[in-house]
């Protein structure tokens, strides 16, 4: 099969200008997303999940500097392909360009996502209007078209109600349509489920999945829920402090992991089919990203911490093809070390 | 006073809660609803949103007036009419951890006036040093730092403000402490982390929970008994294996068939049970508890119990 990444990070850096300093974010990330396919980012609250993908939406605050490049192929109506640089256009043409049309996102709270004030028919219209100028009547069509694709029940009348009169997962739904009303070639997804109970989670990632197959759209996942990440995700990025300390398939990722905190993270979710007498948690805090960071940022927290890890930044150890971890255990000198199961 | 590790501390029968929604229109938030939490245990209280579990917890705490039925805590009957005393007596006795810790933490108070709230509220000290040794004592248990005391809760992470929560709660070392999704905005390590507190909290202190969420794997986790709410009706409870290996109501199994689990190869061929209330034909409301075994009861006609156990 060959590859074709429709997205590819390079390098890419992002800090901002605080009161107390400069914050690095983004400390040097690099990860391709290929079309079609389903990438997961996953790591806790600061890592900088958010951040990243924010800069693919070109989502930009004055007092950040970015570096680095992220390059979006656009396939052409003549089969050619366009190349951008994210990082390189200027904020109005990243928003007039590509956001809606070719980059969309679906975001955690529905509820803050849509206009309360408004028809969930103008909502879903009002991106179909503004990029394909189209004609209202047909905009209303497409709408109602999307709306029954995305299961939602008797979608004429549902256009002309408030976000209010429907159900969590009903306007979950609604994002969703909207998310796809400009035929988007990347879909951006930060914890669509989280704020779902798990029947309803399940009917929404499985939409998902089908509209994905369907219109061959590739799917970036932002979330901290590893169920969600071992049903959907092709590939599993896992971000530490700014960094992504280990990416490879899904399979690699829950089945081979590599890097301590990778083990820590699956370690510390219940498992269902066993009775844990107790759960594993992570020790301490992240590392404060104002401050530079010595060595590898996840060694104070690193039970096989080694010496070098306080001095030194790990390099890039390739495991397979698709399979890489910044981690000094992987290197030939270290010590053999095996993950403790559990604890 | 016997001290039996087995004894009843809530004892909930045909609780409903119903709200006016207009003119002759009520909403049954939850109707006639039966369980009880032994001394020291934790109850797991599952459902989707809208089931009525955070109804529950609040009836309970009396932010709301139980429209029918009784709650009997600690042998006093709680839930009649309560004059300031009783219900300043069961505020000391009852105490909630909220799911945002952000919005339930008063941003203009400093955190040792947070967490020694309920020192002031039930004047359990004798002076000022008294008041500050215990509320730095709790701090160093839910693991804070003394020096965070004189901070703001937006100067903490999330992790760090449910530790807050946790203290102001079991300051006055409350029998009973309800979790109203008390994790689920948190991030999963920390997850791990606040839920080994709560398991470590009630282990020194015999602290009793109700814990209200819809994680259903973490539920399992800290649970000794479930009850599965839905649609305001609690259709299942028992020990939680009797539940999660021989669960009986549909709802039940749909439920527990759609728990993600963290491995991809089961996660992508696993098809969870449909359920539909509409179209199952179930009436909740013409069902009874069954007692299949145990402590294990579920919500049914005698002909749909029959049926489902087979």
């Amino acid at each position: 099969m060959n590859r074709e990444p429709i997205l590819t990070v390079k390098n890419l850096k992002i800090s901002f200008h605080t009161k107390a300093g400069m914050l690095q974010a983004i400390r040097g990330i690099d990860f391709d997303l290929e079309r079609g396919k389903t990438l997961a980012i996953v790591g806790e609250s600061g890592s900088g999940k958010s951040v990243t993908v924010r800069a693919i939406m070109g989502i930009r605050s004055k007092n950040e500097d970015a570096g680095g490049s992220i390059l979006y192929r656009c396939r052409q109506d003549d089969g050619s392909v366009k190349e951008y640089d994210i990082i390189e256009m200027k904020k109005k043409d990243v928003i007039s360009q590509l956001c809606g049309k070719h980059i969309a996102m679906v975001f955690q709270d529905p509820m803050t996502t849509l206009d309360p004030t408004m028809t969930i028919g103008k909502q879903v219209m009002e991106g179909m209007r503004l990029h394909l100028h189209i004609t209202k009547d047909e905009a209303w069509k497409r709408a109602v078209a999307l709306l029954d694709e995305v299961g939602i029940t008797s979608p004429e009348t549902r256009m002309k109600q408030y976000p209010h009169q429907l159900s969590g997962g009903m306007r979950q739904r609604v994002v969703i349509a909207i998310a796809l009303s400009c035929e988007p070639d990347i879909l951006i997804c930060d914890e669509p489920t989280t704020a779902l109970d798990v029947t309803i989670q399940a009917k929404i990632l499985e939409l998902i999945a089908r509209i994905q197959r369907e219109r061959e759209i590739s799917v970036i996942y932002i979330t901290h829920d590893l169920g969600v990440v071992a049903k959907v995700a092709d590939s599993v990025a896992v971000m530490y402090a700014g960094h992504i300390v280990e990416q490879g398939t899904a399979r690699e990722i829950f089945y081979e992991p590599r890097h301590p905190y990778t083990w820590g993270l699956l370690d510390s979710v219940p498992d269902i089919s066993k009775d844990t007498e107790r759960l594993y948690s992570i020790p301490g805090n992240p590392p404060n990203l104002l401050s530079q960071v010595k060595g590898d940022a996840f060694a104070p927290r690193n039970q096989y911490a080694l010496a070098i890890d306080y001095e030194e930044e790990p390099p890039r150890f390739q495991i397979s093809d698709t399979h890489y971890v910044y981690s000094w255990l992987e290197d030939p000198r270290a010590p053999k070390i095996s993950r403790a199961a559990g604890k | 006073m016997e001290q039996n590790q087995n004894e009843i501390l809530l004892q909930v029968t045909g609780l409903k809660q119903y709200f006016k929604v207009s003119g002759k229109n009520w909403l049954k938030a939850v109707d006639g609803v039966t369980f009880s939490i032994r001394k020291g245990e934790t109850y797991g209280l599952v459902g989707e949103s809208g089931s009525g579990k955070t109804t529950i917890g609040r009836s309970l705490i009396r932010i709301y007036d139980p429209t029918e039925g009784t709650v009997w805590f600690n042998r006093r009957e709680i839930s009649g009419k309560l004059n300031g005393a009783e219900r300043k007596q069961l505020t000391r006795e009852m105490q909630m951890i909220f799911q945002d810790p952000q919005a339930s933490l008063n941003p203009h108070k400093k955190v040792i006036d947070i967490i020694g709230q309920g020192l002031d509220n039930h004047h359990l000290y004798k002076n000022k040093e008294e008041r500050k040794e215990k509320i730095l004592a709790i701090m160093k248990r839910v693991g804070l730092d003394a020096e965070q005391a004189y901070r703001y809760p937006h100067q903490f992470s999330g992790g760090q403000r449910q530790r807050i929560g946790i203290a102001r709660a079991f300051i006055i070392h409350p029998q009973l402490v309800i979790a109203d999704e008390a994790i689920s905005a948190l991030d999963v390590s920390v997850q791990a982390q606040v839920v080994n507190l709560m398991k470590d909290l009630q282990e020194e202190l015999g602290t009793t929970y109700l814990f209200i969420a819809h994680d259903l794997a973490m539920v399992k986790y800290i649970s000794d008994h479930i009850g599965v709410l839905h649609l305001g009706h609690l259709v299942e409870t028992g020990t939680r294996d009797e539940i999660f290996d021989h669960p009986i109501h549909p709802y039940t199994k749909s439920l527990l068939s759609a728990i993600p689990v963290t491995d991809p190869d089961i996660e992508r061929n696993r098809v969870a049970i449909p359920y539909d209330y509409v179209t199952s034909g179930i009436d909740y409301s013409k069902g009874t508890y069954h007692l299949s075994s145990g402590e294990h009861y579920v919500l049914a006609t005698d002909e749909e119990f029959h049926r489902w156990e087979a």
